[in-house]
């Protein structure tokens, strides 16, 4: 038997210790190393794009680098003013669309949610169980019907289409969301706020909707980013070129068919995803939190 | 009748909206769509009734429609399998407490939040040219690229790799899955020196079965609906030789460039059944695979 001195068996436990953390270290950097490798290879058709679009035509296809032998930035006011109209004009008519859809989804949702989550009716949990079967239809069963409908009472080639059905709570999706948050809130409240004689409205506007912020943020966000991107509705709905939202426009540029014009092609795409960017940087922990607890897209 | 309303008129009150957006824009247009699916309907004249004709039609000599079922079933059993594997493998590496967790999950996420573009499909036509950058790349290792876009052999692979791309939705829950599973099962495993692999199919796998579930069954909904990139990608008629004509660009075509609306929504009535079946099917699957937490013991 050897008898280990306390010296020993302190300088074995140390060796120990180091060899471990030593391994550790590796493991995490091997890790940050293969996810840093991964991250580069996701975002580099994003990162080539916005090279793409400052770089001179020739230099576009045939050639990875990102690093543009001259800056072309002209490309950008090129671009803008590259179609029949200006882009201002599409930008307007995406602006104006998408922020009535924002206003029109996250209002009439909440109100129906606010039925759902906190009023007695007859019917009620048919009309439940209805709402939520509106989930699982595609919008292509529903599509032709609409167009049909629009056409009929003449709103094709207006915004109406696009605007109209987004302050009818068409969106199961987010009346589901903010019931399960209505339901959260603490019933007393409503019931303090009747003894005091508020109205159903009254309760609704100054007691749930205050207190509902998060769950209204997330349906305004994602409202915000899906008709931002939306193509189907504005492809049907909108035939004159004085009416196209952004994504449409952009369309318009590919068909054209005109070789040289790559570079501002890019740069009007560019553009157009900004937005959505710049809302994903300010509201991230929203759409990650949205995604997390409930699978939106 | 003054008690009926009193007792209940709030209730209808608020759901206003959602009763004028249900019928007229949910059931009201899926009832239409099945009786034009059973008529010949080019707009101009009244819908024609015709019976069984255009699924007869469909079925027994319509190749470009079975055509754009191999191609849409193609890419939902390459795309969404593949697109799920990514997301955990991710998931898995992004663990609780590892440094720079949100700034990955951020930008493995982007695609996402940007995929649904016109942009990005626009950007990934340009990727996939014979002389653009991933034949260059593949250029760089010896290997001379297809004509991705132009070959029939090919093309369906450009969107799948588009689809794959975008594996952020389900990797964020993916990720707030795992962290639900109790830390305490992967040491006691470490203790009975289970291999990692060992622990990912016994302990990870079955405790993750309903978030794998879940993002099956939306994922696969996603995939059969996909409209835009195909469309952008294959020019609007989904070439090359109805290599990218996915049935929601057949429909789109049928209904809008041709009027042959009747036809369009048996086409239409055919993908809600097939996303019917299949979300069916998972549904009454599950029931083996799936078990939940508080149904044990």
């Amino acid at each position: 038997m050897t008898d280990l001195s306390i010296q020993e068996a302190s300088e074995i436990a140390h060796n120990y210790r180091v060899i471990r953390d030593k391994r550790k270290r590796r493991a995490a950097i091997t890790k940050h190393l293969f996810l840093a490798i991964c991250s580069l290879i996701m975002v580099y058709p994003l990162i080539w794009m916005i090279v793409s679009s400052v770089k001179p035509d020739n230099e576009i296809f045939g050639n990875i680098s990102l690093w543009p032998s001259e800056f072309i930035w002209q490309n950008y006011p090129d671009g803008w003013n590259g179609l029949f109209l200006s882009f201002t004009v599409f930008y307007k008519n995406s602006i104006i669309v998408t922020v009535l859809a924002v206003i029109g989804n996250t209002l009439s949702c909440s109100f129906a949610a606010y039925a759902f989550a906190r009023l007695e009716f007859k019917g009620k949990n048919i009309f439940f169980a209805l709402m939520m079967m509106t989930l699982m239809i595609p919008y292509h069963v529903v599509l032709i019907p609409q167009y049909l409908l629009f056409l009929k009472i003449g709103w094709v080639n207006t915004f109406l289409p696009l605007i109209v059905p987004r302050f009818l709570a068409g969106d199961a999706f987010f009346i589901f969301l903010m019931v399960q948050f209505f339901r959260q809130l603490p019933r007393d409240l409503d019931e303090a706020a009747m003894i005091d004689g508020c109205s159903p409205f009254k309760i609704y506007w100054a007691v749930i909707m205050p207190l509902s912020l998060p769950a209204l943020a997330t349906t305004a966000i994602f409202t915000f980013i899906w008709t931002w991107e939306d193509f189907l509705g504005p492809l049907i709905y909108l035939n004159d070129i004085r009416d196209y939202t952004v994504p449409l426009a952009l369309r318009n540029f590919i068909s054209q068919d005109s070789v040289s014009m790559f570079g501002q092609l890019f740069a009007m795409s560019i553009l157009s995803i900004v937005p959505i960017f710049v809302f994903f940087i300010f509201f991230q922990k929203f759409i990650i939190r949205g995604i997390a607890t409930s699978g939106l897209k | 009748m003054k008690k009926f309303f009193a007792k209940n008129g709030p209730g209808y009150f608020f759901l206003i909206p959602w009763f004028i957006g249900f019928f007229c824009l949910a059931l009201g247009p899926i009832l239409y769509s099945l009786y034009l699916s059973f008529t010949k309907y080019n707009i101009f004249k009244p819908p024609k009734w015709i019976g069984l004709e255009n699924y007869e039609f469909m079925f027994l000599y319509d190749d470009r429609f079975w055509k754009s079922l191999e191609v849409t079933f193609s890419y939902v059993f390459m795309s969404v399998p593949g697109k799920l594997i990514f997301a955990l493998a991710v998931a898995m590496l992004l663990d609780k407490g590892m440094r720079a967790i949100g700034f990955y999950r951020a930008l493995f996420y982007l695609p996402s939040i940007l995929g649904g573009s016109i942009a990005v499909a626009i950007l990934w036509k340009q990727l996939f040219e014979y002389n653009g950058v991933i034949n260059s790349l593949l250029a760089k290792i010896g290997i001379e690229g297809p004509y991705w876009l132009n070959d029939p052999n090919y093309s369906l692979y450009t969107l799948v790799m588009l689809g794959m791309w975008q594996f952020g939705s389900p990797m964020l829950i993916f990720i707030a899955g795992l962290r639900a599973i109790p830390r305490e099962l992967y040491e006691a495993a470490e203790i009975d020196a289970a291999s990692k692999w060992k622990q990912f199919y016994a302990i990870t796998v079955p405790l993750l079965a309903p978030v794998i579930f879940f993002n099956l069954v939306l994922q696969m909904i996603d995939a059969f609906k996909t409209f835009s990139s195909a469309f952008i990608i294959s020019g609007g008629a989904g070439a090359p030789l109805d290599s990218l004509n996915f049935i929601t660009v057949y429909l789109y075509n049928e209904a809008f460039a041709f009027y042959r609306m009747g036809y369009a929504s048996s086409l239409a009535w055919i993908l809600m059944l097939i996303i019917a079946v299949f979300t069916g099917v998972a549904f009454f699957s599950s029931r083996y695979w799936v078990h939940y937490e508080n149904e044990r013991d």
